[in-house]
């Protein structure tokens, strides 16, 4: 399947990434390509088959719930590009 | 002494015949003259390297044993590490110090081990020469005009080229197994949940594992004794008792049932790599092996379906690089979506934003049948063509990789670049393990040989890669990187 410049634009706005203009044929071009390989699959009748999400034939292991890790906040928010009185600051999302 | 496995040094280390000061010395002496031409290592941790090493001689001298203590490693960039940065190859990590150490890092540093730095690699885990690295590609130690593979492309480079005894690597669709071919070296990815992720920076979480990157079978089976193991960190890591994967590696192979698949041995294979793997499959016959061919039907579809699951697992993991917690953030943003957008934009390079897009097209509204579920069947098939081939065989083996290491920048369509792992992936998408060893040569470079074992089946994989490199001297081979000296 062949993606267009705008089906880029709207892909990469669910995705948060910014395509530029000048990038945007380019990209729609790989995407499609890529996609061309990937459409392979489609030769093959599957209707039948169970899909397999996990190499692991296995139930998710739970633990007890109880707090295990200890509080190590100020340790992390130095991690932080901008943090303040231990909380993460971001550009003002309300007006 | 710089070319010895793990094996022999740990030997001469508890002999006293030699220290681990003397001996991460010189890897560093190494590092610092070649690095440059190679660019193996993102970093080099000289000081804490001498102060582990020094560290493990004390240990030593307290009549410690243990098989690596004061052994010289290097970790891919992908492992966190605390107090020291975790790039991922990455712009978007490029300053970041994980406060905490992977499972895996802890467990080598348990063991004595000695790091001496953090390996290049494709950017997060995405690709198979390491060309899509932020911190430019590595040089393959055989021809420096050539790739060493990718993802663990540091990581197979500094093996090579003795810049440590052995490394660690992970491999989501070859990315261990392809740079071990390419640079002559032997390589290890276990069974998917074998060995822990905690730590490790996740591509596609249902097809990672860390695996090793080392001299021989023999190092690789010292290093899986040390990584494996059930990890209450990561629900994935499997509840299995430890085995000692060295103490099977002498075992007979009198009998031992191979399968050679004809889809390994297809259209797209060079003369010369086919050549090499059918002369080391004599060499099985020798050792009393026999051989038959097996059917992997679904094989082709291998990549097609890889190439869903991996992007959509991707998109999804990626989407934790937002700017705020930790990682790149761009310049001055107007509003929140603007700073998303540049700051993914800017982090990421090419081929991770354009598998990012990949799967979040995969996974958006209406296209779910039709590719991720999709994938998720075809998937299913590749499984079970490996559990028909199992009842009638212990182990799969072909060739590696299609041919030999291509040149820098001489694969530019990113499809090329993916068919490179047809032989590779559809060991993840399976689960199963896999070692890649060296069997030869064409025109000076190494031919990797790729052995497939069933589920958990590491210690058989071992034994057989073992025996191999009892019989014949490809993965002692040296490459010649230095010019008058």
């Amino acid at each position: 399947m062949a993606l267009d410049k705008s089906e880029v634009e709207k892909i990469a706005q669910l995705a948060r990434l910014h395509i530029s203009e000048a990038d945007a044929d380019e990209v729609a071009s790989r995407i499609t390509d890529i996609l061309a390989l990937i459409d392979q699959m489609q030769s093959i009748n599957t209707e039948t088959i169970e899909p397999m999400a996990h190499p692991l034939d296995v139930t998710q292991r739970l633990r007890v719930d109880t707090a295990t890790e200890k509080d190590r906040r100020n340790e992390l928010q130095t991690l932080a590009p901008a943090a303040q009185d231990g909380l993460y600051l971001v550009p003002k999302v309300i007006e | 002494m710089i070319e010895k496995t793990a094996a022999e040094l740990s030997q001469a280390l508890s002999s006293g015949e030699l220290s681990s000061t003397e001996l991460t010395q010189s890897y560093l002496d190494r590092i610092s003259k070649h690095n440059r031409k190679l660019n193996a290592f993102i970093t080099i941790c000289e000081e804490s390297a001498l102060e582990q090493a020094k560290a493990a001689d004390e240990k030593r001298a307290t009549g410690d044993k243990s098989p690596l203590l004061g052994i010289p490693l290097a970790h891919k960039d992908i492992f966190c590490t605390k107090g020291v940065i975790t790039s991922c190859g990455s712009h978007m990590l490029e300053n970041f110090v994980a406060p905490y150490d992977a499972t895996v890092v802890e467990k080598f540093k348990t063991a004595g081990a000695v790091m001496l730095g953090k390996t290049n690699m494709d950017e997060f885990a995405m690709g198979s020469s390491n060309e899509t690295s932020f911190f430019g590609p590595v040089k393959n130690p055989w021809d420096l005009k050539r790739v060493p593979g990718g993802s663990s492309g540091g990581s197979a480079a500094a093996v090579a080229a003795d810049l440590c005894v052995m490394a660690t690597g992970t491999d989501t669709g070859g990315s261990i197994r392809q740079p071990a071919a390419f640079c002559g070296i032997t390589g290890l990815k276990p069974s998917y949940g074998r060995v822990s992720r905690w730590g490790m920076i996740a591509f596609a979480s249902s097809l990672d594992q860390a695996g090793t990157l080392s001299k021989s079978a023999e190092d690789a089976a010292l290093m899986t004794n040390v990584m494996a193991g059930i990890d209450s960190k990561d629900s994935t890591s499997i509840d299995r008792p430890a085995e000692d994967y060295t103490a099977t590696l002498n075992d007979s192979l009198d009998g031992l049932r191979i399968g050679i698949p004809k889809q390994h041995f297809a259209e797209g294979l060079s003369a010369k790599v086919e050549q090499a793997v059918r002369e080391a499959l004599k060499e099985y016959e020798k050792l009393g092996a026999n051989i038959t061919e097996v059917d992997l039907p679904n094989n082709h579809l291998s990549v097609s379906a890889y190439y869903v699951v991996a992007p959509a697992e991707a998109s999804a993991n990626l989407s934790r690089y937002d700017g705020v917690r930790y990682g790149h953030r761009c310049e001055n943003p107007i509003d929140l979506e603007d700073m998303y957008k540049r700051t993914r934009s800017e982090g990421f390079g090419d081929e991770v934003k354009r598998r990012i897009l990949i799967g979040t097209y995969a996974l958006s509204a209406g296209y779910y049948d039709a590719y991720y579920k999709k994938a998720q069947k075809i998937r299913r098939l590749i499984k079970n063509d490996f559990i028909k081939a199992f009842e009638q065989v212990d182990v799969i083996v072909g060739p590696t990789s299609p041919h030999t290491a291509f040149g820098l920048g001489s694969k530019t369509d990113p499809v090329a670049m993916y068919l490179e792992d047809i032989y590779t992936i559809a060991v993840n998408l399976a689960g199963l393990p896999g070692i890649s060893i060296p069997a030869g040569f064409a025109n000076g470079l190494p031919i990797g040989m790729h052995i497939i074992g069933k589920d958990f089946g590491e210690g058989k994989l071992l034994n057989v890669a073992h025996q191999f490199q009892q019989q014949t001297d490809w993965h002692k081979r040296k490459p010649n990187f230095e010019p008058e000296d």
